[in-house]
């Protein structure tokens, strides 16, 4: 199948434009980073609802937080670093505690940042994310699911981030299969009942790629996106722990507290199976190409199948 | 609008409530909250448009305490306003109540803002006074910050904003005291000049007696008449104000009195109704 590789980022720049047409109370804040970030198309379509805080991520989700107090729906850019990590304890206390309809919007997440290295390679989002209390969190896979996604979750009210790439990524779905996307339902995509691969983001393509090798093997992995961490999709989870009977989860974040964590979560209190994650190891990143730093740090499908293997064969011993 | 003399009245039983609200919770900011009490009754009484049976009310004028901890004189003055009964102050940072430790807009009628986690909302006023401008709406934001609470980041991240934006909409004020936890102000870590630093970042400053109530009420009308610039007044305070053994010390930051503490404060502002 044609691949056709697009950031998440380039699709919520086109859902800007599109979704500003008809949401006149949307307001879109950014911090010096419009060109990558995508929102510079909102700005040349609609200037006076952009506003430019420069670089001052902290005041951005603060005022963010006061404009949707204003009657507003907000979207706040910036990379997963400076929203998530350095606006961490103003999206607690100014946005999700006071129930503000803004919507975090990061670039840039994970090691696919690439050349820009361990400063900016951001592996602790979703955790930071979904430790907050009503806090919604996506983390799409694709381009056209991202569109679908984030047009679900600007038509909510209240907190939420989105989990948006630097780099392209491989499609995952046609347009209108994304179109049938639920905000908080996970999608299977594609069936198997030997062991179920759990991923997020980038990782749900590489998890098909994995899938497909293990096909040959005659390994039939059910694979699962879980497009939305928060609130997740607890009963595809357990559905998927009583058929397959072993889980291997794959996100391009950290293997502590992401989503690992939160399927485990849900698999150790309801129906405990034989778990895995892959991700990345309790360290920091560095320079290199993005497909260089997937393959140094363990995140290919080849990468999936070997731990796939291994779980399959600690479960037959 | 009230007289001089009414709001001195007004403020006097502001300062006992939110005593009284300390002692009973035990804990809490009695220094802050006495020395922001002026502003607050000049503002809520003189100088906003609000309507306590009606706290959501469109085109109202907005406060936003940024110096949450503050929070027992903002819920005596909302009461005297009318917004709720003065007794609820007993019931300050007790389980289950509308008047949490730091300022909830969740649940506290006239809450503008959740604040308590200092800076953040400075720059969540300066992001409704933002809005105001988008949408030409006519009305006021205020925002009060602590002196110390210039120390944030944040606060000048958004004064930038503010400027860039010519939020004239937009009045802050410094409760300027002088006195943070760790000593003085300027001790612990020179904010002043305070207005100096507000006009290099393009504001107009402007200075007055923040306890003196005529001072402050022509404070906030030059800085209402302010066009194309934020205003913030430097409002000159003490720690603790009114109560002979709380002012200008900076161990009544974060301490409730005692009985006896409780009952002298009382005497001297004036004795029980």
């Amino acid at each position: 199948m044609e691949k056709n590789n697009k950031a998440t980022r380039e699709a919520y720049g086109e859902f800007l434009v599109e979704y500003g047409a008809k949401r006149k109370d949307l307001i879109v804040m950014n911090a010096d980073l419009s060109g990558s970030n995508k929102t510079d198309g909102f700005e040349k379509a609609y200037p006076e609802r952009f506003i430019e805080c420069g670089i001052s991520e902290q005041d951005m989700i603060a005022e963010a937080a006061g404009i949707a107090h204003s009657g507003h729906v907000v979207a706040c850019s910036s990379f997963t670093m400076f929203a998530a990590g350095r606006g961490y304890e103003i999206i607690r206390n100014s946005v999700a505690h006071t129930k503000a309809n803004v919507k975090v919007c990061a670039t840039h997440a994970g090691l696919t940042v690439g050349e820009d290295g361990a400063t900016h390679q951001t592996v602790e989002d979703i955790a930071l994310m979904r430790v907050i209390p009503d806090m919604t969190v996506i983390s799409p896979a694709d381009a056209n699911s991202a569109k679908e996604l984030l047009r679900q979750l600007f038509e909510m009210n209240g907190p939420a981030y989105a989990r948006l790439s630097r780099s392209g990524m491989p499609q995952v779905y046609e347009m209108k299969e994304a179109d049938c996307l639920e905000l908080g339902k996970g999608r299977v995509v594609r069936k198997g009942n030997d062991v179920a691969i759990i991923a997020t983001g980038l990782m749900v393509s590489t998890a098909i790629e994995a899938a497909e090798i293990l096909s040959k093997e005659d390994i039939k992995a059910r694979v699962i996106d879980i497009h939305t961490i928060k609130p997740l999709d607890k009963d595809i989870i357990v559905q998927a722990a009583k058929e397959c009977g072993c889980i291997v989860t794959a996100e391009e974040h950290s293997v502590i507290g992401g989503l690992g964590s939160a399927v485990a979560e849900v698999v150790a209190q309801n129906y405990p199976v034989r778990m895995s994650v892959i991700g990345i190891k309790d360290t920091f990143g560095e320079s290199g190409k993005p497909a260089e730093l997937l393959e140094k740090y363990g995140l290919t499908a080849n990468d999936i199948v070997a731990e796939v293997r291994k779980l399959k064969n600690s479960i037959i011993d | 609008m009230k007289t001089v003399a009414e709001l001195n009245e007004i403020a006097r039983r502001v300062r006992k409530n939110a005593l009284k609200g300390i002692h009973s919770a035990g804990s809490g900011h009695p220094g802050g909250s006495l020395s922001v009490t002026d502003i607050l009754v000049a503002l809520y009484f003189n100088e906003m448009n609000v309507d306590p049976t009606n706290p959501r009310m469109e085109g109202r004028d907005r406060l936003v305490l940024s110096k949450g901890h503050a929070c027992p004189a903002l819920y005596a003055t909302l009461a005297e306003r009318g917004y709720f009964p003065p007794e609820e102050m007993l019931t300050f940072r007790h389980l289950g109540t509308r008047l949490q430790g730091h300022p909830n807009m969740m649940v506290c009628p006239g809450v503008e803002m959740s604040t308590g986690s200092l800076g953040q909302g400075f720059a969540a006023a300066v992001g409704m006074a933002n809005a105001g401008r988008i949408d030409g709406d006519k009305s006021k934001v205020y925002a009060i910050t602590g002196d110390g609470e210039l120390q944030e980041g944040i606060i000048w991240e958004a004064a930038m904003t503010a400027a860039k934006y010519k939020l004239d909409n937009l009045i802050a004020i410094v409760d300027w005291n002088n006195l943070q936890i760790d000593g003085r102000v300027d001790d612990v870590c020179q904010v002043s000049p305070i207005d100096k630093k507000f006009e290099a970042f393009g504001w107009k400053a402007i200075m007055c007696d923040g306890h003196d109530m005529q001072s402050l009420l022509d404070a906030v009308d030059e800085a209402k008449k302010t066009v194309g610039q934020p205003t913030v007044i430097v409002a000159k305070t003490f720690k603790g104000n009114g109560v002979s053994f709380m002012k200008d010390v900076a161990g009544w930051h974060g301490k409730a009195p005692n009985d006896e503490q409780l009952a002298q404060a009382i005497e001297e502002l004036g004795g029980d109704e």
